[in-house]
């Protein structure tokens, strides 16, 4: 080999070693830049658990917890509701919850723990409005088969006292549960599952 | 190149001067082959600049311009965010390395007569660079609403006081405010962050434009245009791009390495580059026992207070820097770099810059009599350098200079 | 040659001034790598300087994580009541009792190591002296008129000040502080206070910075990474420049 060529490949071989460091280096430099676009510190600790007292929640009655700057229905149904929601499957779009967002252990027709306190976030799957608690059977504008459920004034979705979405509504998922555990029968932590925040 | 990509290159070329501009400012932009270390600087203070951009973008989405939030806020991006620390410290340490940078990049262009005709625009733009970054760093300083943010920002403001007739008026007009307060923080913010990057920019281009109209002076301070072969190359020329790019490069690596090293093993700078009084939040009842600006200040601030009048101390202060800017008129000297320069000339140069060091020392220190005359004499000292110029920067200048760069 | 040695002399002369108008500091051994003296540091913090200073802009889970103490054992030992872990060490004493009761506001301590130093903090705290004229009965060599109580003279217990005479240059003679003198000792050695003083130390300068040891930590790689891209840079501009002549 010409002293030439030998130049050449050289010249070749530290041009592509200066490019990879310059690039390797730009990738570490751009990763700093790019995570500190994450939330913060502040802003995780805003999204801490949150705890919610239930001792003093009645039968139909349903309380808002603020958990990451959203809403956190807690709602207690009646034994008629549990019935209600365990054979009304032809109306839903996804009625074992196997498409939507929920804790292991509310993967069950009631979506909850103990079966008659029902968590969910109050968010429209949809478009992020909050729905409507609508208890009432069989209102004039819901029309006469309405059992109870969700009404999201925004774009008329309709969700089931579980939080499951209706079968031909705008809402394509089932409203989603948060990961809550109980430290006591009646203190729920939501936002945190068993150990693991 | 493959077919496509040439067809591309063509595309653009059709529309855009691509090539051109690729061509007349690096691949066919000849610059004089004999460049030492000072010569890193220029480039080297481009990528400060775009260092202090980035690292501000980012600190501007977490920083808050409200008195009441400021310094917290600051906090915040130093604990809570994450990163925060590494950008905060980026932006503090880059202040710091873009005076370091521009200092060495003037000083060169004083010693080899980089000002001198055909250059002068190129010095000047320069100069408008440095006190359009004077007013950048001053306004970013008041930023994190620390004591001496808050007390460093009063004395400044205040110097327009000592105007004539409208001084009063101007230093209100200035701060919105009788005092500094969240009026100043949130327009300085403004400044800061948007009005004085952009004519930096601006300004930066323009001083690029001017030198590669002219070509690059060099140590020797031979004019390479001069000498030109049949096709009108400089005989003494070689393409920017590749054979300074790669050098740039190299320049550029151990730049970073200093700076990585202040950034994570001493980003204050035992109080240079962050003043222990800064993490103290502003106090307007309060004034810090020893305020003292940043050191790229004190050189300036020594020659404030030498003068023992309000506004002939302001006055001088203004001088000191307006001074630099008739440097290319001042310089009567034939030969251009230092290389071929009489003793004289040399000798100025050296008190020059024992004056410029001094004062920068002593304009970190509290007020003392001995110190005040010591300000006095290297001011003194700082305006014989320019203002005798005329007369001394041709004397004994009786040295050959060679047409050609010759190899050593 | 002359200014520079008039420089010369000035700089040495204000060295000595420098050297003689400030107190002498003694000098704490700080070691963010031991989290025992962390440790120690933040219980001290806690139990001592917490109930007036606040520390806001620590967080109880950032010092969990960084000083390795388990969230639980700082929810159990060094947290009061109604706090949560994520919250900063804020007190509840409001500003405008503070200075009721104290004259002044005591101030937040998050920064104060890194506006004070570490060494002036472990001679503050080891420079407390009985002075019945003061409202709290003590003051400080090194911060004279100190509108603050010796919290911790359960600790160290009281000292006493050693005069000795010197000399005015009119010939008249003042008092000076020469040292101190434990007058009544604490529950601590003047060995044992030393080392929690310093434990504290290490923990405010921790508190002023808490990202520092990961700065450190992280900061020799990048610049391993940089010397290669010298040396990679250095051999490529080589290679170029053998076309120059």
């Amino acid at each position: 080999m010409s002293e030439e060529v030998q130049d050449k490949r050289r010249r070749l071989f530290l041009t592509a070693a200066a490019t990879a460091v310059t690039g390797v280096g730009a990738a570490y430099v751009a990763v700093p830049f790019l995570a500190s676009m994450n939330p913060s510190d502040r802003a995780k600790a805003a999204g801490a658990p949150v705890e919610a007292d239930i001792s003093k929640l009645e039968v139909g009655q349903l309380i808002r917890v603020e958990w990451r700057g959203k809403p956190v229905w807690v709602l207690k149904r009646t034994e008629d509701t549990l019935t209600e929601l365990a054979t009304k499957i032809d109306k839903l779009r996804d009625p074992d919850s196997n498409e939507s967002e929920q804790p292991e252990s509310c993967k069950n027709s009631a979506r909850s723990i103990k079966p008659d306190v029902f968590l969910a976030v109050g968010i429209c799957t949809h478009l992020g409005c909050s729905p409507t608690y609508r208890p009432e059977v069989a209102p004039e504008d819901l029309g006469p088969d309405w059992k109870g459920g969700f009404f999201c004034p925004c774009h008329g979705s309709l969700f089931d006292l579980s939080g499951r979405v209706y079968a031909g509504v705008p809402a394509p998922l089932n409203l989603d549960i948060p990961p809550h555990e109980y430290i006591t029968d009646t203190r729920i932590l939501i936002g945190s599952s068993g150990g693991q925040a | 190149m493959s077919g496509m990509l040439k067809n591309a290159l063509g595309w653009v070329d059709d529309r855009f001067p691509l090539t051109k501009v690729w061509n007349e400012h690096l691949a066919e932009y000849y610059a004089p082959k004999n460049f030492n270390w000072m010569y890193y600087f220029g480039s080297l203070a481009i990528l400060v600049l775009v260092n202090q951009i980035i690292t501000g973008i980012f600190l501007t989405i977490h920083y808050k311009p409200d008195a009441k939030l400021a310094f917290d806020s600051v906090e915040y991006i130093m604990r809570d965010v994450d990163w925060g620390w590494l950008i905060r410290y980026m932006h503090s340490t880059g202040a710091s390395a873009f005076f370091i940078v521009v200092y060495i990049h003037m000083f060169r262009g004083l010693i080899y007569g980089s000002f001198k005709k055909p250059r002068e625009l190129v010095w000047i733009f320069g100069m408008i660079i440095y006190v359009a970054l004077m007013a950048e760093a001053f306004m970013g300083y008041l930023l994190p609403w620390g004591q001496m943010s808050y007390w460093g920002a009063q004395v400044i403001v205040s110097l327009f006081g000592a105007i004539p007739y409208v001084g009063e008026d101007l230093a209100i007009w200035l701060r919105g405010d009788y005092v500094i307060s969240d009026a100043t923080l949130n327009r300085f913010f403004a400044f800061h962050v948007i009005a004085i990057p952009l004519v930096l920019v601006v300004l930066v281009f323009m001083h690029i434009v001017a030198l590669h109209a002219v070509g690059s002076n060099n140590p020797e301070g031979i004019e390479i245009k001069k000498q030109k072969d049949e096709k009108g190359i400089p005989l003494d020329g070689i393409p920017f791009h590749p054979y300074y790019s790669v050098k740039d490069l190299v320049g550029v690596a151990v730049f970073l390495f200093v700076f990585a090293l202040i950034i994570f093993y001493m980003p204050e700078m035992g109080g240079y580059f962050l003043e222990h009084a800064n993490f103290i939040p502003a106090d307007p009842l309060k004034t810090p026992d020893h305020i003292a600006p940043v050191w790229y200040f004190t050189p300036f601030y020594a020659v404030l207070r030498a003068v023992p009048d309000k506004f002939g101390g302001v006055l001088a202060m203004a001088g000191a820097i307006f001074v630099l800017f008739l440097l290319p008129w001042l310089d009567r000297g034939v030969n251009k770099s230092i290389r071929y320069r009489g003793p004289v000339f040399k000798a100025a140069i050296v008190a020059f810059v024992i004056s410029f060091v001094a004062l920068g020392y002593f304009g970190m220190q509290p007020v003392t009599t001995a110190g005040t005359w010591f300000s006095r004499f290297f001011t003194l000292v700082y305006f014989a350098f320019f203002l005798l110029m005329p007369f001394y920067s041709n004397m004994g200048q009786d040295k050959y200079v060679p047409e050609r760069i010759e190899d050593k | 040659m002359k200014t520079l040695l008039g420089l010369i002399i000035v700089l040495l002369s204000s060295q000595t001034m420098a050297a003689s108008s400030q107190h002498k500091l003694e000098s704490a051994t700080i070691d963010l790598g031991n989290k025992p003296s962390l440790q120690r540091g933040a219980k001290y913090f806690v139990n001592y300087c917490l109930s007036c200073h606040s520390a806001k802009q620590l967080r109880y889970s950032r010092m969990a994580k960084d000083l390795e103490i388990p969230s639980e054992l700082v929810e159990l030992n060094l947290m009061f009541t109604g706090e949560k872990i994520f919250d900063g060490m804020d007190i509840s004493m409001r500003a405008k009792d503070a200075e009721k009761w104290f004259g002044v506001n005591p101030p937040d301590l998050s920064l104060i190591a890194r506006s004070r130093g570490a060494d002036w903090l472990y001679t503050y705290l080891k420079s407390f002296y009985v002075d019945v004229s003061r409202p709290f009965g003590v003051n400080n060599t090194l911060f004279p008129m100190v509108g603050m109580p010796h919290v911790l003279s359960d600790l160290q217990g009281l000292q006493e000040p050693v005069y000795i005479d010197v000399k005015r240059e009119d010939g008249s003679v003042k008092q000076v502080i020469e040292k101190l003198e434990i007058v009544q000792p604490g529950k601590m050695t003047p060995r044992e206070y030393d080392q929690a003083m310093n434990d504290l130390v290490n923990f405010m300068v921790y508190m002023g910075e808490p990202a520092q040891m990961e700065r450190k930590a992280m900061g020799w790689k990048v610049l391993a990474f940089i010397l290669l891209m010298i040396v990679i840079f250095y051999y490529l501009k080589k290679e170029y420049w053998k076309d120059i002549h």
